[in-house]
């Protein structure tokens, strides 16, 4: 469905995009994972025609973006970072200019209240945009994406800003469009992409650094685990108790005090079970154990796992640390 | 097109926008009509016209400085910009909306020309060949106004810009007649908007001006789409 091909974008001498190239076949939900500036939005804006690559092929649908941008778009719906929105429109008015403006044949009623309907919109239908909340906002984004049924839908950072409860309704709804729709969305928080998307492309300076599916890297990630320890033991000794046994990789002291006891952070060495032995040596030193939780892996993790052991450069591996 | 054509016109009217421009543009024509003919019992056009046009330079901007600046503020260029619509159907979309509100406001004015009939000869071709003239000029402001929207985000900022290049046109025309180099002349008088105009005013109807105008209209609407298409390579 989306092909894209070595494509680099260059700002001056800044590479926001450095030849990148991946392929989106059928029906499936792929999370563009990177911090901010990545190039994440620079890919996404390329690949519904708001910007040109400097150099690079990009198609929809099989039709080039750049020799026919008009039919590439109409394969194409996109909810940019900032929902556009006229703020003095009702959501109907909006609605049905961005059905007029897509030059969309279905029926316009029944189409409009469908994807309201599947938004959840329909109760604020005939209000003003500028008066609804950043949610509801986000939602009538979303419903403009949808106008026409298109095959590819481009979500930039949707959850940005919403409450907790908006993000998981707006990640259920972006499930649901994903057994229709071929669904790109980009996001910076790692757990969004776990929860959502069937496969990952992770890009870092403008560059893919990995493209797996989803359970692939969760593998990857749960293999090597972190796992935050309170106890109430001797910080020295204990420090030592841990460093001696086999499984844990390292074991360092957090600045955590909480009366007498000290807080560890363990990581276990690759696909090696920690959780057992820590508490034999907490039990056989009579160590009370006040918390034992693993500690979800950062972004920042991943990259610096991702970029030692994919690409394996030096400098890079520096400059991963040094960021971290 | 018709769809960002239509949401312009609506946004006119849905803002203050549309009706302020509509007021101010009525109540200045009426008085000035007043002034030139009926107040100077005169049945003499000419000044009326020549007073409009000023007028226009300051008005138009009115319409055409929220055109792209507000969308690009808004980032709702984006979807425009997104969507399965040419770079020039949407610059002339909103050309066309700035235009119709100018000449509707344009033609709903010149309904006071019938009072002229009842009191004196009027030359009905000299009339219409007039209000033609001003129509053309008008359009050639708005792109210009189009034009200027397009490379700013403030409308303030716009509509001062559009002004200041109007006024520029018009200082031309003024300061031409005291130059004495004739090359530096020629070019002047061939590049302002206004001394083209004088020949309609006193009844001659100018082919050669009609052409300019439009031209005028055409580049700064194709220097608009050029401005688009060259951000995208940015």
């Amino acid at each position: 469905m989306i092909k894209v091909a070595s494509l680099t974008k260059r700002y001056g001498s800044n590479f926001a995009l450095d030849n990148a190239s991946f392929e989106i076949g059928g029906k499936e939900i792929v999370g563009l994972l990177g911090p901010n500036g990545a190039g994440k939005s620079t890919t996404m804006n390329i690949l519904t025609g708001y910007l040109s690559a400097t150099s690079g092929e990009v198609s929809v649908g099989g039709i080039d973006i750049l020799k026919n941008p008009i039919e590439a778009k109409k394969n194409i719906g996109y909810l940019p970072e900032q929902p556009p929105l006229y703020q003095e429109m009702t959501v109907v008015e909006y609605l049905n200019f961005v059905y007029d403006l897509k030059k969309c044949k279905l029926d316009r009623h029944a189409h409009i209240d469908e994807i309201c309907e599947v938004v959840k919109i329909s109760d604020v239908k005939n209000r003003i945009i500028g008066h609804l909340s950043k949610g509801y906002k986000q939602r009538v984004g979303i419903a403009q994406a949808l106008i026409n049924d298109p095959p590819v839908l481009i979500f930039d950072e949707p959850t940005v800003g919403l409450d907790p409860k908006q993000i998981i309704e707006i990640r259920n709804l972006i499930r649901t469009l994903g057994a229709k729709h071929t669904v790109i969305l980009s996001t910076h928080i790692l757990s969004e992409v776990q929860s959502v998307c069937e496969r990952i492309i992770i890009i870092n300076k403008g560059k893919i650094i990995a493209d797996k599916k989803t359970d692939e890297l969760s593998r990857d990630i749960d293999d090597s685990v972190k796992y935050r320890l309170k106890v109430c033991a001797p910080k020295t000794e204990a420090i030592a108790a841990f460093r001696a046994n086999a499984g844990i990789a390292a074991c360092e002291l957090l600045p955590d005090r909480d009366g007498d006891s000290i807080t560890l952070s363990l990581e276990n060495k690759r696909g090696i079970d920690i959780r057992k032995s820590v508490y034999y040596v907490c039990s056989q030193n009579n160590w009370p154990i006040l918390e034992f939780s693993p500690v979800g892996m950062e972004l920042e993790d991943i990259f610096i796992r991702l970029i030692d052991r994919g690409e394996g450069g030096n400098d890079k591996k520096k400059k991963a640390r040094a960021r971290g | 097109m018709t769809a960002i054509y239509k949401r312009e016109m609506r946004s006119y009217f849905t803002t203050p926008i549309g009706y302020i421009f509509l007021s101010i543009f009525l109540l200045f024509s009426g008085a000035v009509f007043c002034y030139t003919t009926l107040y100077s019992y005169s049945s003499d056009i000419s000044s009326y016209f020549t007073v409009m046009l000023v007028l226009l330079m300051l008005m138009l901007p009115l319409l055409t400085m929220k055109l792209f600046s507000e969308e690009k503020k808004q980032k709702t260029e984006q979807l425009i910009l997104t969507s399965p619509v040419s770079l020039f159907s949407m610059v002339f979309a909103k050309f066309l909306a700035a235009y119709t509100m100018f000449a509707g406001a344009m033609i709903l004015s010149s309904f006071s020309f019938i009072i002229l009939y009842q009191y004196s000869e009027i030359q009905t071709a000299t009339l219409l060949g007039n209000i033609i003239a001003i129509l053309l000029v008008g359009g050639a402001f708005i792109a210009v106004g189009v034009f200027v929207s397009s490379i700013t985000e403030s409308q303030l900022a716009a509509a001062v810009g559009t002004i200041a290049i109007l006024a520029f046109f018009l200082a031309i025309s003024l300061v031409n007649s005291y130059i004495n180099v004739y090359f530096i002349r020629f070019i002047f008088s061939s590049i302002s908007i206004f001394s083209r105009f004088q020949n309609f005013t006193q009844g001659v109807f100018d082919i050669s001006a009609l052409i300019y105008y439009i031209s005028v209209c055409a580049v700064f609407l194709l220097l608009t789409v050029g401005i688009y298409d060259k951000r995208r390579w940015e």
